[in-house]
Order: structure tokens, then C-alpha cells, then sequence
């Protein structure tokens, strides 16, 4: 059994709260993801076998949303929108900032483990671009000295 | 992000008050008493006529009138019936309904606890974008405060009737914005939208009958109850009543959402709202709704916000985010983030647009390095035209109407690139 206890105890609450069991599955996932960092296949077998379906069902609905993951990512994952309002207001800029700063580029991990960067679609914050989110926080309205700032704290 | 709009209406009045996003809050300001006479004084019948009166349309892109879309719901069935609550906003340079979760999510609970008497559903699903981390944690709470008080439950509000409201986070797809992409994603599948018919009302979440609106459409139901339906339509156009929230974003001075009647004309939305453009800057063009919604140039602003007069322009109003660009911005690269962002979306489930977002995005961006050729534009249109009305879903209309706008409008910068064989707009955004 790779997922803890708790977890488990977490999904069976979801499982409850749709009409079918699968209803819970993205639940799920994010509940898995947020303690182990990603999903492993071996973590896709036993969530299948939670869910009653195929290891292949669990992993191509793990593909097919960009906020799952395949494969181990960093400690933190900086995501910096690139979308046309972030764009017209530097958001391109801050990311090549960032990538020169970090010596990755945005889709890579710095090689201590620390920082997952990435580019990102359209977050909802377009009044106060350019704009990045660390994990689930949002900083808006950045420069780029603000953004570096941020990132070196990232332990 | 702002705690309230700058110019305020009915929906947002409140937003700037921390407490308003609390139970005590919202009830201060009368909260909840709209939805305690729908449960214990008014009939679905009754309800679903007054949103018609009203002319509720949804604020989601659509635009499909809300109180039409209610009585598709079946009557006289013994299945259980579902309300989904789409909070996908993904759609680019929309940033409202985010206010609205964060800032006043018990409006948008009173909104769907109304719309469940109206259409007899039993629960309701907020599918809420998985991005929207903290506005999910302000709904979560807002929701067990409403489920401690009786106000959802198994007798909601002393009512007899039971009604309750689950939140599912999605994670990073843009297609389970579009209903029954979200359907199946609320199902645990990838997020491909499905055929119709069946509508959602016949065959929705879990096979069952179900209504999909979106989180502002459920906001302003409480105030259409509480004032009426003559009250309603004293905002906006005949057709288009009520206000709507818009959020102004990219190269203008005060970027940040209003709150404004529909009708309000485009060009008092960008110049006197949102201040204009940039010292020394003159505004080249505005995309009206959202990233799908084709743009239109300078010339063309004069245009009340309102899909009858919007269409005329061959735009539409889609989710009221309006994104103004300078006469810095190089129209071809607007195409390539714009192409690339539906190449990178795409569900990949219908050719036509599998294939026409990645033809589309890799020849405006051979047009922007300079090695385009004269034929590509009429490639990049005839691409344009087979994709549109061709699939399952409106995705890949929405992949074609942006570039096909930008050509209609901005056909000089694309042909200058191909002219010169470089991108002639030093000072524009880089890519």
C-alpha cells in the first residue's frame, strides 16, 4: 500500500459524496498528489483498484490534466502565466527572467529539487499581471526583483 | 486582487466588505431571504417564469437565456436531478466569477439554492477550476456554514425541501469550461465533451437529468427574486438585461473589473472606466470577451456591450473580458499566443481541431519569425473555415473566430511581416 491511511480515509469521504464512486477520482487525485508530489504507477494501480477501474483509466485522465503529474517535480512548483493579458504586461519577460535566474528553463527542475518552473495558461488574474503562483498561492502585480525575492525564499 | 470592482452594481455591492463572504455577513444585508420564500412560498413554475420575464441571460459565454434553460429540466421524473455550478473560469482575460466566489460566495449558494426549487434538482456540483485554490477554500467554507444553519440539507431552511452542494476541483483543462466537458470531468474522465443530443437535461452528471450555469448567472438570481422582474430589466437592453461584471486587462490604465449595465458601450469601458491607454500610447484594438471572441479594431469601439449589437460587428460578448492593445502590439504575435493556446488546449478528440490549432499556430509563428509566404494567409483562413461549425463542441470555433478577426482587421501587420520577412514592431510585447 503506497497511499497513507489518512488518505485513504480522505478519498472514501469524497467517494461518498458523488452518485458514482468514480465521480471521486480527480478528488482523489489531488488528495494523493498533495502527499506524494506525484502519481507514481504504482500509485495509479492501487487507485484503480479503489475506484474499481483500469491503471490505464487512472493514468490517462493523470495525462490529460496539466495540474497532475507523471513524474516526481520539485519541492515547490512556480508557474508563471504566459497567457495575452500577462504577455502584453511582461509576463514573458518575468519568465525569462526567472529561467536565467534559476538557470533552468520553464518546464525543467533546478537540479537540488527545489523549484519545478513552468509556464501557465490563463490563471483568472489579468488586472494584475504579470502574475505567478507558487503551489496554490497567488502573487500578482510582480516585478521581476519581487518575483526573484520570492523564489530565493523557497526553502 | 481587488476586493470590489470599481464602479459597483447590485452583484458586487458588497464584495469590498470582508464580512459579506461570512453567513452573519450576507444575512446582514438580507441575505437568504429571497431563497426562503422560493422554499416555502413559491413554485418551480413560478420561479422559472419570473427568471424568464426577468430575461436572466447566462454570463458564462453563451449567453442562453437562463430561465428557458430551467424549464428543459424533465418533470414527473422518479430520477435525481442535478444543478452544476460551472467555476471553470478559464476562458483568457476573465477574472470575475473569481470575485465572486472569493468575495460573496453565499450569493451565488442563495442563487443555487433557488435554482434547485426551480428545477427540483437534489444536489448541485460547483465544478470550480483547480487553479481556483482559495476561492475553493472560501466556497468550502461558506458551504458548511450554510449546511450548520439549515440552510442546505436535508430540510433546507424549515422547508421540507433538501438540497446539497458539493465542490469539485478540476485540475488545469481549459475544455472543462465547456458544459459537457465538464460533465465528464465531474464523472472522474478526461474532460472530452460529448455529443448532443442528448442535452445535459436529458443525460447530464451521472446519466441524470442537469442543468449547467454559470457562477455569475447564479449571483444575480437572488436580486431578480428579491426586486423583480420589471426592476431587472431597468438594466442594460431590452435584450440584454441586468448588469455584468468586466473585467479590463492588458495596455490601460486602470486594468480591474467594473460592474456595468450590458449596453455600456465599449469605448466609455476602455476610455472612461479603464482610463485609456498608456501615457504616449494610442489604443489599436479590443478583444470584448474573452480570448475567443474576435477582436475589433479602434475604428470599431462605439459598440454597446450586448450580443444583438455585438454580432453585428461580427463579435460577441462572450465572458465581458475585455483585453485592450496598444499601438506597441504586433497582431501576429497576438495570433501566436492566441493559436497556441488552443493547439496546447485542445482535447484532441475531433480532427478539425486536433489538427487546425497546430496548422494555425505553426504558420502564424512561421509568419512572425519572417519566412511566412504570401499564401499563408488564405491557408490560415481556409484552415479557419473548416474547422468552425465542424465538431463536437465550440472549442474549435472559438480556436477560429480570434484568428479569423485578427485578419479581418489587422490583414496589414500579417502581410508586413511577410513583406519585410521580420516582425516590424520592435517595441511590441515579447514572445
Amino acid at each position: 500500500m503506497v497511499i497513507s491511511a489518512e488518505t485513504r480515509a480522505a478519498i472514501d469521504a469524497q467517494i461518498q459524496k458523488y452518485p458514482q464512486r468514480r465521480g471521486a477520482l480527480l478528488p482523489a487525485l489531488h488528495l494523493v498528489q498533495k502527499e506524494k508530489g506525484w502519481i507514481a504507477p504504482e500509485t495509479a494501480r492501487e487507485l484503480a483498484a479503489i475506484f474499481e477501474i483500469q491503471p490505464i483509466e487512472v493514468l490517462e485522465v493523470v495525462t490529460f490534466y496539466n495540474m497532475f503529474y507523471d513524474r516526481p517535480q520539485g519541492r515547490h512548483h512556480v508557474y508563471v502565466c504566459t497567457n495575452l493579458p500577462c504577455s502584453l504586461r511582461g509576463g514573458r519577460d518575468l519568465v525569462h527572467a526567472i529561467e536565467q535566474h534559476l538557470g533552468i528553463e520553464a518546464g525543467e527542475t533546478t537540479k537540488d529539487g527545489r523549484i519545478t518552473l513552468g509556464h501557465e495558461e490563463c490563471l483568472g488574474a489579468c488586472a494584475w499581471a504579470p502574475m505567478l503562483r507558487i503551489g496554490e498561492t497567488y502573487h500578482e502585480n510582480l516585478d521581476v526583483e519581487t518575483a526573484k525575492r520570492l523564489l530565493d525564499e523557497l526553502k | 486582487m481587488q476586493k470590489a470592482p470599481f464602479v459597483t452594481g447590485y452583484l458586487t455591492e458588497h464584495t469590498g466588505d470582508d464580512a459579506y463572504a461570512t453567513l452573519d455577513g450576507y444575512r446582514a444585508r438580507g441575505g437568504y431571504e429571497a431563497a426562503k420564500r422560493a422554499l416555502t412560498g413559491m413554485s418551480p413554475d413560478e420561479i422559472v417564469n419570473l427568471v424568464k420575464d426577468a430575461g436572466l441571460q447566462g454570463r458564462g459565454g453563451a449567453g442562453f437565456g437562463t430561465g428557458m434553460k430551467w424549464s428543459f429540466m424533465p418533470k414527473g421524473t422518479d430520477k435525481p436531478k442535478y444543478l452544476v455550478c460551472n467555476a471553470d473560469e478559464s476562458e483568457p482575460g476573465s477574472f470575475k466569477d473569481r470575485l465572486l466566489l472569493e468575495r460573496a460566495p453565499h450569493q451565488m449558494l442563495e442563487g443555487i439554492l433557488i435554482g434547485a426549487k426551480a428545477t427540483g434538482a437534489a444536489k448541485t456540483f460547483v465544478y470550480v477550476r483547480g487553479e481556483y485554490a482559495h476561492p475553493a477554500d472560501v466556497l468550502e467554507r461558506a458551504i458548511d456554514e450554510a449546511r450548520a444553519a439549515g440552510i442546505l440539507g436535508a430540510d433546507c431552511m424549515g422547508s421540507g425541501f433538501a438540497h446539497d452542494v458539493v465542490v469539485t476541483r478540476g485540475a488545469g483543462a481549459y475544455i472543462c469550461g465547456e458544459e459537457t466537458g465538464l460533465l465528464e470531468s465531474l464523472e472522474g474522465k478526461k474532460g472530452q465533451p460529448r455529443k448532443k443530443p442528448p442535452f445535459p437535461a436529458q443525460y447530464g452528471a451521472f446519466g441524470m437529468p442537469t442543468t449547467v450555469n454559470n457562477v455569475e448567472t447564479f449571483s444575480h438570481v437572488p436580486h431578480i427574486l428579491n426586486k423583480g422582474a420589471a426592476w431587472f430589466r431597468g438594466f442594460g437592453t431590452e435584450k440584454s438585461p441586468g448588469t455584468t461584471i468586466f473585467g479590463v486587462s492588458g495596455l490601460v490604465q486602470r486594468p480591474g473589473l467594473y460592474e456595468l449595465p450590458l449596453g455600456t458601450r465599449l469605448d466609455t469601458i476602455v476610455f472612461d472606466h479603464a482610463g485609456g491607454p498608456l501615457p504616449g500610447r494610442k489604443v489599436k484594438g479590443v478583444i470584448p470577451g474573452g480570448m475567443s471572441m474576435p477582436i475589433l479594431p479602434v475604428s470599431q469601439l462605439d459598440v454597446p456591450m450586448a450580443n444583438e449589437f455585438l454580432r453585428e460587428r461580427k463579435t460577441m460578448l462572450g465572458t465581458g473580458g475585455v483585453m485592450v492593445l496598444d499601438d506597441s502590439v504586433c497582431m501576429v504575435r497576438v495570433a501566436c499566443v492566441v493559436t497556441y493556446f488552443f493547439r496546447d488546449e485542445s482535447c484532441g478528440q475531433c480532427t478539425q481541431c486536433r489538427e487546425g490549432t497546430g496548422w494555425m499556430n505553426k504558420i502564424v509563428q512561421r509568419i512572425e519569425r519572417g519566412a511566412g509566404s504570401k499564401g499563408d494567409l488564405d491557408i490560415l483562413l481556409d484552415v479557419a473555415a473548416k474547422m468552425e461549425g465542424q465538431t463536437i463542441c465550440a472549442f474549435a470555433d472559438a480556436a477560429a473566430w480570434p484568428v479569423q478577426g485578427l485578419l479581418r482587421h489587422f490583414r496589414e501587420d500579417f502581410e508586413a511581416h511577410i513583406e519585410h520577412g521580420k516582425c516590424p514592431f520592435p517595441e511590441s510585447f515579447q514572445l
